[in-house]
């Protein structure tokens, strides 16, 4: 990766901003369909949770943040605290300390009113997306990070209300299967997430500790100590062959971007 | 409408903007250590293998009590899962799952 910082406008590639452009929309292109697609099951899993239309834009418009939404539905439903949903949810989106990190160097020149409103759409997609851009052309291209965080943002939240508001006409969800959606979504994205062996330790103990303590206490808390352990298992154990010559790499090398979360950059 | 949940999403974007925001803001602040930033990694598989798990592993009978289930959601949820491995296509396996769901609860085997 080309390192950003000032001047590197002069030794990147020069290749011309409508091209980049161009090709930003075409990526993007797919990406807005993922997320128009999760967006739609997301406010199917809202309505089985029994969210009200305001609730659940509230959640995709502020959090924007479609893993934690997910979990945070399924946390509602089995009747967690707030302040144990909230914190989940901050390590859950403590990843992007990683992108913002990695995009700062491109930033540092514009002005602070400016950041802070790109911080807020600031996704899994939008990361990929605009810093691949700004790669290609030497420099920082804001309207090029807008351009996709519209094509990730827009579909999400419009989606949200379609899965929503459709899904009313929708008798009775179990009847359909629909009940499924959320376990196959949380299961489906959490293969996905699994690069490695710590990664898969994390999920299987993670998955294990919360049906053990769910069962002897309750599913809610379960979730929460199976949730908060599953990682220090995985730390526990040494990375496998290929994560070997990765293992903290993101984090010895300035201003490399980290490896890429597929599952959860499906949706925003 | 309820707005109740509102306020848990306002709560939530409220320790998520932080985390998008502080490096881009803060100069200095890039780089966590790397003990803490592979545990944040390894949070996303640990907690949505728990969702799943729970949510398709324990019912709450009607007095409360969690109780270990076994039922046509298994099959189902690995289903989506082999999809995803086998196709990386996450909406085709939820429609499976769904279909197999929705098939089996129709004819009456489950």
């Amino acid at each position: 990766m080309t390192r950003p910082g000032p001047g590197v406008a002069d030794r990147g590639p020069n290749i011309l901003l409508g091209a980049s452009r161009r090709r930003l929309v075409a990526e993007s292109i797919g990406i807005s369909l993922s997320a128009g697609a999760f967006g739609l099951v997301y406010g199917l899993a809202c309505r089985g949770a029994g969210f009200s239309l305001i609730e659940a834009l509230a959640m995709s418009v502020f959090v924007l943040a479609g893993s934690s939404q997910f979990a945070a539905v399924g946390l509602v439903m089995q009747g967690v605290a707030w302040p144990a949903i909230v914190l989940l949810t901050a390590l859950l989106n403590a990843r992007h300390v990683l992108y913002s990190a990695s995009l700062a160097p491109w930033l540092v020149k514009r002005p602070w009113i400016e950041r802070a409103a790109m911080a807020h759409t600031l996704t899994d997609e939008t990361f990929a997306l605009s810093s691949a851009h700004f790669i290609r052309i030497g420099r920082a291209d804001v309207p090029g990070y807008w351009i996709a965080s519209a094509f990730v943002v827009l579909p999400w939240i419009s989606m949200t209300v379609v899965g929503l508001i459709g899904g009313q006409a929708i008798p009775d969800p179990t009847t359909f299967g629909l009940d499924i959606v959320f376990p196959a979504a949380m299961a489906g994205l959490a293969v996905a997430l699994v690069h490695g062996r710590r990664e898969l330790v994390a999920a299987i103990v993670g998955a294990a500790v919360a049906v053990s303590i769910g069962l002897a206490t309750s599913p809610s808390v379960g979730i929460v100590v199976g949730g908060l352990l599953g990682p220090l298992a995985g730390m526990a154990i040494g990375p496998g062959p290929a994560e070997a010559g990765q293992d903290g790499a993101a984090d010895e090398r300035p201003n490399l971007p980290p490896r890429s979360d597929p599952a959860i950059g499906t949706t925003p | 409408m309820s707005l109740n949940l509102v306020v848990l999403a306002l709560l939530m974007a409220a320790v998520t903007y932080p985390s998008r925001a502080l490096p881009m803001l803060v100069p200095g602040i890039e780089r966590l250590p790397a003990r803490a930033s592979e545990y944040l990694r390894l949070v996303g598989p640990s907690v949505l293998g728990a969702l799943a798990a729970v949510n398709v592993m324990i019912v709450v009978d009607a007095a409360g009590r969690p109780n270990f289930h076994v039922g046509i959601e298994w099959p189902a949820v690995l289903l989506c899962v082999a999809i995803v491995v086998w196709r990386g296509i996450l909406l085709g396996g939820l429609v499976a799952a769904v279909v197999l769901v929705a098939v089996a609860r129709a004819t009456g085997l489950a």
